[in-house]
């Protein structure tokens, strides 16, 4: 099984005629994902081309989108300026996952965008996010397909190249996917670590489960508490920017250490206080995983 | 971002909140003619974006109009933390009886605005955070809502128990939320907030951050940058939309992505190594990004070895491997090349610079340890 998302998830695109989303939505399609609509307002009553003679509306609203398709979930490739506008705009229309690929959206307006989501039980993953893949039935963002096969792994990461990565070693090691979900790099995020931990938790096929995290936050401390209390699988982690200097935001908008707080030392430590193995480097992860499954 | 104190003053008085007076200078000259104005007794306070400037001696107390030009010479030019002091704020001393802390910053965990007040103000906050906690009231805003006017009254009267004084720090506090909302504000801080032996209560220090996604609609706080306060290199990776932070060691990175660019630095150090940088060209494959990250990276004269590590996924490595061939042509720096390759059009790429005379190899581990030993 996968979490969230799996085949018969209906997805509709927001931004799906600008460069990435039209882009992207050919990728998804030609992976297999049902892409049912795409929204960009003004460009209403048009037909988008997808690949191998595929093609689907484009509406003006969300909300004529879900009333013409039945869409049950929507990737936002819009720019910064109006990304949180297309998260409420989702989240009114009562679709019930939202992926938010768009980086550099202001802060505050994701403190209202997040609100209303929450208000509609809505889940909105990232903003900042590459996105959410369940190998062979799924991808709804940019994460590239080829590089994950089904298998019993869940991988829950704020990072996008540095999930690839992660994912490629698994790959080639033979240890298949159930999903893995970047959760994004800001800091305000709309699902959380344990959010996921608790989802493959509830996943009959998956079997260990890999966090990639960095430095910035708590997100880290309170998934390892987490992990201790709740769950029965094994859990390998590694986390990021052990050589960052404190104050400076390392590209992320959520990669920063306050303080004292949020260091890679600090997650560190909470991981292996809490039974998580870590990697030291991302090429390990696959073999922990290896050893923790007794595979 | 972050705003000198004399610009976050601006910010507040615009909002309408108490402040005390005060003007920049830049020469001395010009500090004694703020200093005559404001009657003589006036503190001139090192415009730079770093905390410690009081500890640092940009910070003093003058008596009369002289002795504050003599303060201005010495602290014109001085260094605190690296950044040269360009501009002075002049302002008349203040007759303060008691000292307060009043904040907001965003708060992760609850995804909303939080007000943090202290009647502790004056010193450190993270030091009070560390020592006395209960001595911090904090206050999650709903954005739905905003700030309602029992919590500013809340928050004002742990302030002050005098009702005359709790309510013209809720006239502030309510400001101040506003100049945090309305100038997309990442943190804005007052500290101290004071209470004068007359009964006044005002701002008589400033602390803003702008949130940096916010700027593209926010020209009048953009203007507000200060070219003095970044490094050329800075400049130049903002203007290129790299994100670039410089670092003390030899091994200069060039990666796609926060997250893999972060561990890149870690593996450097992991292979005994120490990185010059962090820097992530981004998810496009623009060369000329390249082209910019090349000339930042070799700008740096510790830099030995420039490593490339780059895991295409929209990011096609036949756009990067085109963008450093054509570096290598445009800036003829002799600085040796260490590149990883992997993902979309790989084989590619390999051509392309095999064609230049640039190999490649394909795992991060590789190409770490390889610039870690050409680095020394």
């Amino acid at each position: 099984m996968s979490i969230y998302v799996d085949e018969t998830t209906r997805v509709i695109v927001q931004g799906i005629t600008g460069r990435d989303g039209s882009f992207h939505t050919r990728q998804m399609m030609a992976y297999g994902t049902r892409v049912v609509a795409g929204v960009t307002p003004g460009k209403g009553g048009r037909s988008f081309a997808g690949p191998n003679g595929g093609a689907v509306p484009v509406y003006d609203t969300v909300a004529d989108a879900v009333a013409g398709t039945g869409a049950n979930a929507s990737v936002i490739y819009v720019p910064p300026a109006f990304a949180a506008g297309a998260i409420m705009e989702a989240a009114d229309a009562g679709l019930g996952f939202i992926v938010c690929v768009t980086e550099g959206i202001p802060v505050l307006d994701m403190t209202r965008a997040h609100a209303l989501a929450r208000d509609r039980s809505c889940r909105v993953l990232g903003p900042n996010c590459p996105g959410i893949i369940c190998p062979e039935k799924t991808t709804l963002g940019i994460i590239p397909g080829r590089i994950v096969t089904p298998g019993p792994v869940g991988l829950i990461s704020r990072s996008g190249t540095l999930t690839y990565e992660a994912v490629h070693h698994l790959t080639r090691d033979g240890l298949g996917q159930t999903t893995c979900v970047g959760i994004g790099g800001d800091p305000l995020i709309g699902t959380s670590f344990v959010d996921c931990l608790a989802a493959f938790a509830e996943d009959p096929d998956t079997e260990a489960v890999v966090m990639i995290g960095e430095i910035g936050g708590t997100a880290e401390q309170e998934a390892a508490a987490w992990v201790s209390a709740n769950l029965d699988i094994p859990v390998v982690g590694f986390i990021a920017g052990r050589t960052a200097p404190p104050g400076t935001r390392m590209g992320h908008a959520g990669a920063i250490i306050s303080g004292s707080s949020g260091t890679a030392a600090e997650k560190t430590r909470a991981f292996e206080d809490n039974g998580i193995r870590v990697a030291k480097r991302p090429a390990e992860i696959a073999a922990l995983v290896r050893e923790s499954l007794g595979a | 971002m972050d705003l000198h104190e004399y610009q976050a003053k601006e910010l507040f008085r615009a909002a309408g909140m108490a402040v005390n007076p005060g003007e920049v200078a830049d020469d001395p000259a010009g500090v004694r003619a703020l200093a005559e104005k404001y009657g003589g007794r006036v503190v001139v306070k090192a415009q730079v974006h770093s905390g410690g400037r009081g500890k640092a001696g940009g910070v003093k107390l003058a008596a009369d109009a002289g002795e504050a030009a003599r303060h201005a010479q010495a602290i014109l030019g001085m260094e605190i933390r690296g950044l040269t002091v360009g501009r002075v704020l002049v302002s008349p001393t203040e007759d303060i009886a008691t000292e307060a802390y009043a904040g907001i910053l965003v708060d992760r965990e609850g995804q909303c605005p939080v007000f943090m007040v202290s009647a502790e103000g004056g010193v450190d906050i993270e030091e009070v955070a560390a020592t006395n906690p209960d001595a911090i009231h904090k206050l999650r805003v709903d954005p739905r809502y905003g700030l309602m006017p029992h919590q500013v009254w809340g928050l004002a009267t742990r302030l002050y128990d005098d009702p005359a004084l709790a309510r013209q720090a809720a006239r502030i506090l309510t400001r101040l939320y506003g100049a945090f909302t309305a100038n997309g504000a990442s943190m804005a801080e007052i500290n101290p907030l004071i209470s004068t032996g007359g009964g006044e209560v005002k701002a008589i220090d400033a602390k803003v951050s702008i949130d940096d996604n916010e700027l593209f609609r926010r020209p009048a706080i953009e203007a507000m940058r200060d070219p003095a306060s970044e490094t050329e290199a800075d400049a130049k990776a903002r203007a290129a939309g790299l994100s670039f932070v410089k670092l003390k060691g030899n091994v200069g990175c060039c990666v796609n992505g926060a997250g893999l660019a972060m561990a890149t630095m870690d593996l450097v150090k992991y292979y005994g190594g120490e990185p010059a940088n962090f820097l992530d060209i981004g998810g496009s494959s623009n060369p000329d990004k390249v082209v910019a990250a090349l000339e930042i990276i070799t700008s740096d004269p510790e830099v030995k070895v420039i490593l490339f590590n780059i895991f295409g996924g929209i990011t096609r490595c036949d756009d990067v491997a085109r963008g450093i061939v054509e570096a290598v042509g445009r800036l003829g720096f002799s600085i040796p090349l260490v590149i990883r390759l992997t993902g979309t059009n790989e084989e590619l790429a390999r051509e392309i610079l095999a064609d230049a005379g640039l190999a490649a190899v394909a795992s991060m581990d590789e190409v770490v340890q390889e610039a870690v030993r050409v680095a020394g």
